[in-house]
């Protein structure tokens, strides 16, 4: 989840100035945002992009502020999570 | 049923997390004489009541985003159908959060832009008080009130579409000012666009502010303009028994 453009991110600025004081001086434009990860079933591809697109919809991001985009990473097999370390 | 209540009752909504539901049952105990009921978020009923409160602190932790997993709380069809009906319902600070993620009312609450906590007492200038008869009705357009806020997390944002919107429909209602009423960036504590401290929805009955009124309500405290609030709605509940009575 990532801030919409319009909106301001103290966080980021924050962070923006940590690391130019560190000496990274030509850091700018940064932006804070959010990760989740979770293991879940679907019967194909196209079902999985359409549970997390609704996922993403009535909780994990709010429209208002945010925009989601996501990855999906098939297991190797039946009952693996590509979430936990190995 | 002819019976009508002689005394508001509120209904004040508990999440796991919720921090001010005690003193809005104090104000409604002690201070005023009213009727209250503490409501368990996984009840799906009010009960009997003429107002519902969600008051501040964190609900389900905040986690995700405030107010996030507390709008799916059961609690919420309840309140979702008693301000459909036109019940007057006010969240209060993370009530606030609450009350937009549900949808209740627009817009999103951020960290607030210098990223800390503030507690403090706020000046708060109030307008288009009609707009939100059931909470403000007995203040005037452009009154100062004073009253706590405490938060992170009290930066409203919007679209500028929404924003226009809610200005020309009057339905800011509550801005940060400074102890002259001036609306300006010093006086606003969390970056709030536009320094807005508080909204109605459309309708009137939805209030949703980020300041105390609890926290306002006996001189021992430091001030009682949060009175006011509960004044103003037990004169709009005054006149509309009719309607007061149909939730019997």
């Amino acid at each position: 989840m990532s801030l919409r453009g319009g909106i301001a991110d103290p966080e980021g600025q924050t962070i923006g100035s940590a690391l130019r004081s560190l000496g990274y001086a030509s850091v700018s434009d940064v932006r804070s945002g959010k990760l989740i990860r979770f293991a879940f079933e679907a019967d194909d591809h196209a079902a999985a992009e359409a549970s997390v697109d609704e996922m993403c919809r009535r909780l994990l991001a709010n429209p208002v502020m945010e925009v989601a985009s996501w990855e999906l990473r098939a297991a190797e097999q039946a009952g693996d999570s590509p979430v936990l370390p190995s | 049923m002819t019976v009508t209540a002689a005394r508001p009752r509120i209904a004040v909504v508990v999440f796991p997390g919720t921090w001010s539901e005690r003193d809005f049952a104090h104000v409604a105990a002690e201070v005023l004489g009213w009727e209250h009921r503490l409501v368990w978020h996984l009840e799906d009923d009010l009960g009997p009541c003429d107002a519902v409160v969600l008051p501040g602190g964190f609900a389900h932790g905040d986690h995700l985003r405030t107010g996030a997993v507390a709008r799916f709380s059961p609690v919420m069809r309840a309140v979702e159908a008693f301000a459909a009906e036109g019940g007057a319902v006010i969240g209060s600070c993370n009530g606030f959060q609450v009350l937009t993620e549900a949808g209740l009312l627009p817009g999103a609450l951020m960290r607030n832009d210098h990223l800390e906590f503030r507690c403090d007492w706020q000046w708060l200038r109030v307008e288009h008080p009609a707009a939100a008869p059931a909470w403000l009705g007995d203040l005037a357009d452009g009154e100062l009130i004073s009253l706590p806020i405490s938060h992170g997390e009290g930066r409203y944002v919007a679209d500028p579409a929404t924003l226009d919107a809610l200005e020309a429909g009057g339905r800011v209602v509550l801005r940060y000012a400074d102890a002259a009423g001036a609306v300006t960036p010093d006086a606003n504590p969390n970056g709030s666009e536009r320094g807005i401290a508080g909204i109605v929805n459309e309708r009137g009955n939805v209030l949703g502010l980020m300041p105390h009124p609890e926290r306002a309500s006996e001189a021992e405290v430091g001030g009682t303009d949060g009175l006011r609030l509960f004044a103003s709605l037990e004169r709009w509940l005054q006149q509309r028994p009719a309607a007061a009575e149909r939730r019997l």
